[in-house]
């Protein structure tokens, strides 16, 4: 940054070029580290359409978790489960009435594309009805998706509705 | 009614802050002092008022006022005082108040300063604080209005801040109540802490863009704010470290840091004001990086901002979530005009801000200061890259993808590693002029020292090499510290006869920021020890044992000994197991983990039993339990080696900040030591 209060041209080289050098490690360091860890976000629907063309990808993908298919054994930590298709993008969410509704409304209706969740770990606390769960890790042949890591949202954690048992009490 | 009382009151200070701007602006067109005194008298009301409307705020969470929304969303009855005094912060509208709060505590104090020295910054310091105290009033005014409360209309329930029509005040009788997880001590003090350190850097942003409007563009404004500066910075550090403590006590995954969005948010301006806390010392010793400062405090206030927004929005899914928020847009257009005219103002100013000296030797102290800043730089950038990523590749190729922390971690350890490496040159290299024969000379006893350790841990049979690498850089700096404070202690000891302890901490007291700074230094890489330990040698197991059963992890295995299950106070439903843990086969004491159930919430919560000293933690968690089942209860057991080093670091780290930022008694001396301090690199020779 300073560069220019340096007067000597020699010395002005050297740190021109240690400036460069820095941004170029920085640059490599970037760029290399991106696609290394790069994790692709999907919806189930892409992961369907998709399917063997994203076999070996970090995958990210996220979903309406279907109460009734979660399956846990705590002797083997084995968690499966079955998510329904939500929308990735959060203006569509809030296009189509806010997480909430849109978790609700993936659960509950059978002709949304569904994806199995393998998950080998304790089971986390808010995994329920419902939640929306997103998963990092990569899609099986199988087409099964094998989880390395669980996230779980519950659109009700946060900003609190209307309270709904409220009356003129 | 109470609710109509505080939104006047706020409405009132908001009125107050716009009329200290027009007033400081009027002052300096008609070159009028008593407008300006007035302005000046305006900032200092705004104190009393916005803490009427926190009292009231808080009157009505500590008397259960469930009609109005926040109360109803932050407390319920069964919380404790403490807690529902806290819940000030607990939801995003009263913490943006409490900021504005903390801000107008900072100014107040700043206007009651003695100004004779310095009376052409007052108007500008005036203007940049109040249009800041403004605009987070009115996002609370028009947005995120702690006072709203819940009525009962012919068309339903709604919220809203006057009585709709034909309205009935509904009053729910109990709230939510506050997010379990945030009920722990370190989470009710971390938020305070980080808001502390981010308002505090208001204050030298201020001060900094009243040089450039004025033209005053000397180190003056850097003078003034250097405490200011300080004290931004650690409460900004301790912050980050009770973030850090919270994580491990309370989220139960084994780990501290998840290079998650909001802590990248919280972590952005301390990399910007750390890289400005040391290049303001080259402005003040040497007259140069006057621009390059400049820029880092636009940068950091402008990071506190957007920090402070991602903290505190809520809907942090993803990065695309920030303009859902009804207050992302103001927030993005605030940061965009704070920054196009502050840096507007920079290059108006940019020829005056030339530097006074040449920049010569490469491995002279600036220079290497300079290069600890370009390092921060990196990482910040990496940072930034990292938030951004998503969005930039949505744009490019439709696809959303993104970096986790494995991305994090690859791109940054280079950049912290080399940091350290600068730790322990640059105290040993002179103003001015250094060359690899003078820093050479200097350094090789404490480096030679420092490449025992890593050997010792070669042959203790550990391979990693970036374990090694980390290890030898930690001693490094350590040796190099110790090394400098050893010899400024000897030769005041022999020079004035005095006894070595003695000498000690007349060095230090003669120079506390240098060597605050050393000892910040030195608190620095104890952290890195913890980190490094927790990163690369991290082992785990997991495991569903019946009673009386054991799992082993390397030389630990615990013993399930029991479990129970029983209510508590607050609503919460309590299974605690106790394990017997054995290290080497020989019983070294208990651990409990537990689960907490919040009734009203529905929330479990998993606290991990942690048996801990200085070698490493056992950390277990207790996953799921069977009642009545032969099975048992699952574990999961993380053995965290050197993690406590990270605490240590982090109170060694405070000490250091006291001893570099506790206020002088005599301001007089620092003249005299600023003289001092330019010959003191003449000793190294």
């Amino acid at each position: 940054m300073e560069t220019s209060s340096v007067p000597h041209k020699t010395g002005r080289l050297k740190f021109i070029i240690g400036g460069l050098l820095i941004l170029a490690s920085v640059v490599y360091l970037i760029a290399s580290s991106t696609q290394a860890s790069a994790e692709y976000f999907m919806t189930v629907d892409e992961l369907k359409a998709k399917g063997s063309s994203v076999i070996d990808r970090n995958l990210r993908a996220s979903g309406a978790v279907i109460g009734d298919t979660i399956q846990y054994d705590p002797a083997t930590l084995n968690l499966t489960f079955t998510v329904a298709n939500v929308p990735g993008d959060n203006s569509e969410v809030e296009a189509q009435g806010g997480l909430a509704k849109v978790l609700h409304d993936a659960v509950v209706d059978p002709d949304r594309a569904r994806i199995q969740v393998v998950y080998n770990g304790p089971k986390p606390d808010m995994l329920r009805d419902e939640a929306q769960a997103i998963m990092t890790g990569h899609l099986g042949a199988d087409g099964i998706f094998y989880a390395d890591e669980l996230l779980l949202k519950c659109p009700t954690k946060y900003e609190p509705a209307v309270p709904s048992q409220a009356s003129g009490e | 009614m109470l609710a109509d009382l505080g939104f006047g009151l706020m409405v009132l200070t908001f009125v107050t802050a716009i009329f200290s701007a027009v007033a400081a602006v009027v002052g300096v067109k008609k070159k009028d002092p008593r407008w300006i005194e007035s302005s000046r008298r305006g900032m200092i009301l705004q104190l009393p008022l916005v803490s009427l409307v926190v009292l009231v705020l808080l009157y009505l969470l500590v008397n259960n006022h469930y009609e109005v929304k926040y109360v109803y969303s932050v407390t319920s009855l069964s919380m404790p005082l403490y807690l529902k005094l806290t819940a000030l912060w607990g939801g995003q509208a009263g913490s943006l108040l409490f900021w504005a709060w903390l801000l107008s505590i900072f100014t107040t104090s700043v206007m009651l300063r003695n100004w004779e020295r310095d009376k052409e910054f007052l108007p500008w310091v005036v203007v940049v604080t109040s249009l800041t105290m403004v605009f987070f009033l009115s996002l609370n005014i028009f947005f995120e209005n702690p006072f709203i409360r819940w009525w009962s209309t012919i068309g339903g329930e709604t919220a809203a801040m006057f009585k709709p029509v034909g309205a009935v005040l509904i009053n729910p009788g109990d709230g939510t109540g506050l997010n379990p997880l945030l009920r722990h001590p370190g989470m009710i003090i971390h938020p305070p802490m980080l808001y502390l350190g981010f308002v505090a850097f208001i204050i030298p942003f201020a001060f900094a863009v009243a040089a450039l409007i004025t033209g005053r563009t000397d180190d003056r404004w850097i003078r003034i704010t250097r405490r200011w500066t300080l004290w931004a910075w650690l409460f900004l550090s301790i912050g980050l470290v009770l973030g850090a403590r919270w994580a491990y006590d309370v989220l139960g995954w084994g780990g501290y840091w998840g290079w998650d969005p909001v802590e990248i948010a919280a972590f952005m301006p301390w990399l910007t004001g750390t890289a400005f806390l040391h290049s303001v010392m080259i402005q003040e010793k040497r007259g140069m990086l006057k621009q390059w400062n400049m820029l880092l405090i636009i940068l950091t206030y402008d990071l506190v901002i957007f920090g402070t927004f991602l903290t505190r929005s809520g809907v942090l899914s993803s990065v695309h979530a920030f303009a859902q928020s009804a207050i992302g847009p103001m927030f993005f257009s605030f940061i965009g005009l704070t920054f196009i005219v502050s840096v507007g103002l920079l290059m108006h100013r940019w020829n005056e801000l030339k530097s006074e000296n040449p920049m010569t030797s490469v491995l002279s102290r600036e220079a290497l200061f300079l290069l600890n800043n370009l390092l921060f730089m990196g990482i910040l950038i990496v940072c930034f890259w990292g938030v951004i990523f998503p969005l930039i590749s949505e744009l490019a190729t439709g696809q959303k993808v993104t970096v986790g922390p494995p991305f994090y971690e690859r791109a940054t350890a280079p950049l912290f590693a080399s940091l350290m490496v600068l730790m322990a040159l640059a105290p040993l290299a002179a103003w001015g002029h250094s060359t690899i024969k003078t820093l050479g000379k200097a350094i090789w006893k404490p480096a030679l020292l420092a490449v025992v350790i890593p050997v010792v841990v070669l042959f203790a049979g550990i391979r990693n090499f970036a374990a090694l690498i980390g290890f030898f850089l930690v001693a490094l700096v350590i040796f190099v510290t110790i090394y400098e404070i050893w010899r400024g202690s000897m030769a005041r000891h022999k020079k004035h006869k005095e006894g070595l302890l003695t000498s000690l901490m007349k060095l230090v007291a003669r120079n506390r920021r240098r060597y605050g700074g050393y000892i910040i230094h030195i608190s620095m890489v104890l952290m890195a020890i913890g980190i490094l330990g927790i990163e690369i040698f991290q082992t785990q197991t997991q495991g569903t044992i019946p009673q009386g059963s054991s799992l082993t992890l390397d030389n630990y295995t615990v013993t399930f000994d029991s479990v129970a299950q029983f209510d508590t106070a607050g609503g919460r439903n309590v299974t605690r197991a106790v394990l017997s843990v054995y290290e080497d086969g020989k019983f070294v004491g208990q651990v409990f983990p537990r689960r907490d159930y919040y009734y009203e919430s529905q929330q479990p919560m998993t606290i991990p039993g942690l048996r801990s000293n200085l070698k490493d933690d056992l950390y277990v968690i207790l996953v799921d339990w069977q009642p009545i089942s032969a099975v048992g209860a699952t574990f999961k057991i993380y053995k965290n080696p050197l993690v406590n080093w990270l605490w240590i670091g982090a109170i060694v780290f405070i000490a250091g900040m006291f001893i570099a930022a506790w206020p002088d008694n005599k301001p007089i001396k620092q003249e005299i030591r600023r003289s001092r301090m330019v010959q003191v690199p003449g000793t190294v020779k």
